[in-house]
This record gives C-alpha cells, sequence and structure tokens, in this order.
C-alpha cells in the first residue's frame, strides 16, 4: 500500500505511463477514442471536407442514439453470459403498438395532439418492452433455456408480431410532441438551453472528482496527484463544451428560421438560430449516466458483474442469479422501448420492418466497445462510443457515396477487426 | 474440551440427495458443537462436499433434516444458510474472478450509503482491515482477484467466511491451494477460530492435518457414513481403514455404510 501510494506520487506527467498511471484513465477507452479520432479524420479527408462540419456532427449524434440506448442494455446482458437477438424486433414491435397507441387509439378519447398522449404512448411502449423482457427473462433464467434460443425465437416472434398489428400497414404520423423525441429542428433545444446543460455537465464533473477525492482522503486511501485530477477536470469539461459548441454553430435551415421568425415576430438573428443538442442525444445520454450509475454504484450493476465472472459464485454468496437474469432483460425490454420512441419518432412512422438488423448493430456497438462475448467485462460508456463508431462508419460510407453492400462488408471487417484487437489487448494484459 | 450433552450447534439428520438415480449423500447424519471442529473424510466421490453443500444450501436436500441449536432449519439456498450463521469455505473458492477483493468479501451483504448505493470507500477500507490481520502482505486491492496468487485468492475466500460472524464454518479442502506456510496459518486460524466457539466443519484428504486439527472425525464411503468417533479414540491407520475399506473400528460408532463385521 505504502509503495503504490509512492509510486503514484512519484509519476511524472511528463511520460506517458506515467501520465496513464496517474490519471488513472483506462487505456483502452483511450483506445477507442484514438480510434474514432483515426475514423473520424480518414473519413473527412476522404469525403472532401464534408465529415467534420457542424451538420453530420449533429446528425452523427441523432442518428447514434437509438443504437446507443439499447447497446447500454446489451452490455448487461451479455456481461451476464447472456445475449439478446430479439431487440430489432422487439423494436419494431413495441414502435407499431407505440404508433398505433398515438395514432388510432388514443385520438378516439381525446382526439388529435392532446399533450397526454405521448407520455401515455411512451409509458405503454415501455410497458410493454419491459413486459417482453421479463417473457424471455424468465424463459431464460428460471425455465434455463439459452439466451441465444430464446430471443432467436424473440427475434421471429417478434417481427411477426410487429406485422400482425396492423397487418403490415404502415403507421403515420405521430402525435406532435412524441415526434419531438426524434430529434429535428423542432426536436433540438436550442444554443441557450444547450450551453446551460453543458455548465450544468462540467460542474457534475468537478464536483464528481472533489467528493471522490475527500472521501478517498476520510479513508486514508492513496490520492491522484492534484495536476491530475486537474487534468482529469479540464479533459471533461473541455469534452463537454466543445461538443456543445459545435452541436450551437449547426443552424437551422433558412427557411425553416425565416417561417418561425415570422410566426412568433422577431427576426432571425446573425447565423440564423441553432439546433444545440437534439432531445435523442440528450434521451442518450441520461440513459447512458443512469445505466453507468446502475453498473456500478447499485447492488444490482454488482450481481449483474459478479455472475458474468462466475454464476456459481455468485449463487454461492447468496446472490438470486436468476432474478438478476431476468431483470437484466426486463430492462433491455424497457431500453428497447426508448430506442423505439427515438426510431419512430425520428422516421415520424411506424413501420413493419422498422428496426431489422438493430441487433446486430447493437451487439456489435457492445462488443466494439470492450463488452467480451465471455462474460464478465464491459463498459455502458464504451458501448456508447462503439455505438457512434459504427455509425461513423455508416455515415462516413454515405458521404463518401460507397454502395450498401460495401458498407455491409465494411461494418462486417471493422467489427472482426476490433474484437481481434480488443482479444490480443486482454490477452496481454493478463 | 466441549460438553458433549449440550444441545448439537448443527445436526443433519438422515440426509439424502440423489443426481440422476445415482445416491450421492444416502442417509448421513453428523452434528457439530459449538468449539469443536469435526474433519469430514473420505475418497473423492465420497460425497463428502455434497453433503456440505446441503448444509450450506447449494444443494436441496431430498430428504432428511437439519438442526440448528436444535430448531429445525429452513435452508433451501445459500441465504438461507448465511441466515443462520453458516459459512462456507469452498474447495473451489466461489471468488467472482473480475472484481477485487473487496466486492469479493461483501459479494451478496454489500455495504450500502444511505442512499442505497454502494459504499465502495467502506468496503475497501473493511477489506484492508480484515486482510491487514489475515494476509499482512496483501496489497492488491484494486485488482481483480484473478491477478492474485492462490494463497492471497484463499485468504480472500477465508476473510469473507469469517468476517461476518459465522458460528458454523465449513472449510472444504482449505488448503489445497496452499505452501506449507500459509498452511500452517490456517491451521493457526482454525484453532483461534474454535477458541471463539465457533464450530468448524473440516473437509480434508490430508489425515495428518486432520488429526492435529480435529476433535472428532467422521468418515463416508460411497455416500454413506462409516462412522465416527473422537479422534483419541483411533489411530490414524483404524482411520485409513475406514477410509479405504469402509471397516469401522471399535473406538467409532459405526454408521450404515460401515462394512458388516
Amino acid at each position: 500500500m505504502a509503495d503504490a501510494a509512492s509510486r503514484q506520487r512519484a509519476a511524472s506527467p511528463l511520460t506517458v505511463n506515467g501520465f496513464l498511471r496517474a490519471t488513472e484513465i483506462d487505456t483502452r477507452m483511450l483506445g477507442m477514442l484514438g480510434a474514432l479520432a483515426v475514423i473520424w479524420i480518414g473519413f473527412h479527408l476522404a469525403s472532401g471536407g464534408t465529415f467534420l462540419t457542424p451538420r453530420n456532427l449533429w446528425n452523427l449524434s441523432v442518428q447514434s442514439a437509438s443504437i446507443a440506448v439499447m447497446a447500454t442494455g446489451m452490455v448487461l446482458v451479455i456481461v451476464t453470459r447472456n445475449i439478446d437477438l430479439s431487440v430489432g424486433s422487439m423494436l419494431g414491435f413495441i414502435g407499431m403498438t407505440m404508433g398505433v397507441m398515438q395514432a388510432e387509439w388514443l385520438p378516439t378519447i381525446w382526439g388529435y395532439d392532446h399533450p397526454l398522449t405521448w407520455i401515455v404512448a411512451l409509458a405503454f411502449g415501455v410497458g410493454v418492452g419491459v413486459a417482453i423482457g421479463a417473457l424471455h427473462g424468465w424463459v431464460i433464467a428460471y425455465l434455463g433455456v439459452p439466451a441465444f434460443i430464446v430471443t432467436l425465437g424473440g427475434l421471429l416472434a417478434w417481427r411477426g408480431g410487429a406485422w400482425w398489428v396492423t397487418s403490415g400497414r404502415t403507421v403515420a404520423p405521430m402525435d406532435g410532441t412524441f415526434a419531438l423525441i426524434g430529434g429535428g429542428v423542432q426536436g433540438s433545444i436550442g444554443a441557450a438551453a444547450s450551453w446551460a446543460i453543458a455548465l450544468a455537465a462540467c460542474a457534475a464533473i468537478l464536483a464528481g472528482l472533489w467528493f471522490g477525492r475527500l472521501r478517498r482522503r476520510s479513508f486514508g486511501f492513496p490520492l491522484r496527484p492534484l495536476w491530475a485530477e486537474g487534468v482529469l477536470g479540464l479533459l471533461g469539461c473541455g469534452a463537454v463544451l466543445a461538443a456543445v459548441a459545435v452541436f450551437n454553430t449547426y443552424p437551422w435551415p433558412s427557411r425553416v428560421a425565416e417561417r418561425w421568425a415570422e410566426a412568433n415576430g422577431t427576426v432571425v438573428p446573425e447565423g440564423g438560430f441553432a439546433h444545440g443538442l437534439a432531445i435523442p442525444v440528450l434521451v442518450a445520454l441520461a440513459v447512458g449516466v443512469g445505466m453507468t450509475f446502475l453498473a456500478t454504484r447499485t447492488r444490482f450493476g454488482r450481481y449483474v458483474f459478479a455472475i458474468g465472472g462466475n454464476p456459481e459464485a455468485a449463487e454461492l454468496a447468496g446472490v438470486d442469479v436468476a432474478w438478476v437474469k431476468m431483470k437484466v432483460f426486463m430492462l433491455m425490454g424497457g431500453l428497447v422501448a426508448l430506442g423505439a420512441a427515438i426510431s419512430t419518432a425520428r422516421l415520424n412512422a411506424a413501420t413493419n420492418a422498422q428496426g431489422q438488423l438493430d441487433e446486430l448493430y447493437v451487439i456489435a456497438a457492445a462488443v466494439i466497445g470492450g463488452t467480451s462475448l465471455a462474460g464478465g467485462a464491459g463498459t455502458i460508456a464504451g458501448a456508447m462510443i462503439g455505438a457512434v463508431v459504427m455509425q461513423s462508419l455508416q455515415s462516413g460510407m454515405v458521404l463518401m457515396g460507397l454502395d450498401t453492400p460495401l458498407q455491409n462488408i465494411v461494418v462486417g471487417l471493422v467489427l472482426v477487426v476490433a474484437v481481434w484487437v480488443d482479444t490480443m489487448y486482454r490477452g496481454r494484459k493478463a | 474440551m466441549t460438553d458433549a450433552n449440550a444441545t448439537p450447534l448443527v445436526e443433519m439428520r438422515d440426509i439424502s440427495i440423489a443426481f440422476g438415480g445415482v445416491k450421492a449423500v444416502d442417509g448421513v447424519s453428523v452434528d457439530l458443537r459449538a468449539g469443536e471442529v469435526v474433519a469430514l473424510l473420505g475418497h473423492n466421490g465420497a460425497g463428502k462436499s455434497t453433503l456440505i453443500k446441503i448444509l450450506s444450501g447449494a444443494y436441496p436436500r431430498d430428504s432428511g433434516e437439519i438442526l440448528v441449536n436444535g430448531q429445525p432449519a429452513e435452508i433451501e439456498n445459500p441465504r438461507d444458510a448465511k441466515k443462520y450463521g453458516i459459512e462456507t469455505i469452498y474447495q473451489s473458492l466461489a471468488l467472482a474472478d473480475n472484481v477485487d477483493a473487496a466486492a469479493n468479501l461483501f459479494l451478496g451483504r454489500e455495504l450500502t450509503t444511505r442512499w442505497g448505493t454502494l459504499d465502495d470507500a467502506a468496503m475497501e477500507a473493511a477489506c484492508r482491515e480484515v486482510m491487514g490481520r489475515l494476509n499482512p502482505n496483501f496489497t492488491r486491492f484494486k485488482e481483480p482477484v484473478k491477478a492474485l496468487s492462490g494463497g492471497q485468492r484463499q485468504s480472500v475466500a477465508i476473510a469473507r467466511a469469517i468476517h461476518f460472524n459465522a458460528r458454523i464454518l465449513i472449510m472444504d479442502e482449505p488448503t489445497a491451494a496452499l505452501g506449507p506456510q500459509e498452511t500452517a496459518q490456517v491451521a493457526e486460524l482454525t484453532l483461534q477460530l474454535k477458541q471463539e466457539g465457533i464450530g468448524i466443519f473440516l473437509i480434508s484428504h490430508d489425515i495428518h492435518d486432520v488429526f492435529d486439527l480435529a476433535d472428532r472425525v467422521a468418515v463416508m464411503k460411497n455416500g454413506k457414513l462409516v462412522g465416527s468417533g473422537r479422534v483419541g479414540d483411533m489411530t490414524k491407520d483404524e482411520v485409513l481403514g475406514m477410509i479405504i475399506l469402509g471397516k469401522c473400528p471399535p473406538g467409532a460408532t459405526p454408521g450404515p455404510g460401515a462394512l458388516a463385521a
């Protein structure tokens, strides 16, 4: 203990190793961010300077949101040594039920654009998602059918179910308020509110570092050097402020801005109205924070990881393994409902084919983000970055004008290579 | 020594369990008093680990009853067993390899803050304290336990069993993974816990360990109890005869598994 502390104190900010040890930055996470930077810069150069623009980055954030939300749940599913192949079909089914709810059932009760419509439809969707997850989880945890099989069945069954709800008919349009969940001009919160959220996030980062330090000191544990805390705070706040600054420089389309200004009796300011953070991105970030809290700060999260590390040991230690597994699938179902809300709202329609192949993107995001298919290891933040990596590849290739089949080939290759690199990294560490 | 007439701390009566038609444990009765070390001996596959897993709640018994302090105890799962103060150090150690020592120490019984979140700092502090007593050289509190040596992992498993005021301790081959020095430490710890009035079931294949530490032995063969008796009433050779041949010596009480004389 004493020598660990002194080693840490001696860590110099001038060497890479010393810097990493002192700041306790996860090298894996750093590697992923590095890979993301390479992808972004590569596409920026290859696409003739269209990738790293506020417009594209804003779109990227919105397009990643649905997969990112679901990937956070998939991390816990995979950490407990399970898999969920049914998320895409569940998304289709839940999206369809939410669509029918708000576009066909609820309007017969209280007419169109009632202020309660969106929340009732969303709550209903989340309820359906949790119920489906509970069904999957119960069969997996209590009846002992492998998750691969149960959710493979779910993949077929819920896609069929999605068709059944309306006999294949597309449901549109969504409720006006509900559609905001999907982003777009109205579904963004604007510059001022975005700055406010950024400042709140910075305050939270600094407070977290400060209280963490106080707490460690009160128990007499080794502390990070002060400069390392400072660097962490600076990096965290810098990233938040930079992201918001980028989103705030993406203006509304000028026609939309003019029409809005006219309707509200003002003029369009210099530079136009800024988009700021999109609502689906806020949803994804909130889910990310909430899921990270759940995974690292609660008993439930601790049990999820312990089960992944050694299910028998968890059972012998008194953990109710079956119930924890069932809850993980319920959580996955609820998150799929949020993903379905984002995706249907963005399309402003619920279609039969919605979410097709999403299960694979979600699993890929989690795995690229460092979740081990052997169970027991993975982070929420990593999975969300994984979702952004997947989306960056896709939208970058679209910008470059690559054909869809070629895009799929590249995404497939990247997935395999990413896991290979990760396997080597783990092998070297162990 | 302990009072032979007092109510046993734990009593397992006529316990049976079968796996797919094979009777792994067949009508075995054993008991344990406070401050006593009872060694369970037998070949591999004799059913001793299975018997003990019934007591620790890992396997549900098919028949028989378990009494704790003379009262029937409902033990259906490991949580129930822990409620009765029954703690187990498994042969496999049963550690979650991917989390650190403190997380393993408190697995299933995490300390929480007043908001219900994990109190990692408090758990680490408690872990440092208990490990400081058990294994003062232990410093790797931040690493997943898979990075630890066999002896260090063993001390985490032992720490977990004794940290929660166990009254009944089950040690399944506690020294199988240890070197001579660590084995001596475990023996010392066993005697110390015995002094504190804890009842200990010691499962071992090493008859020498057992003769130094145990007050009584119970021998199993093919799922049945060959016999049990006080260590002072038999020789090592007689105990070996029980293990290998199922022959119950005159100094021991024969069980249903004893070779017909």
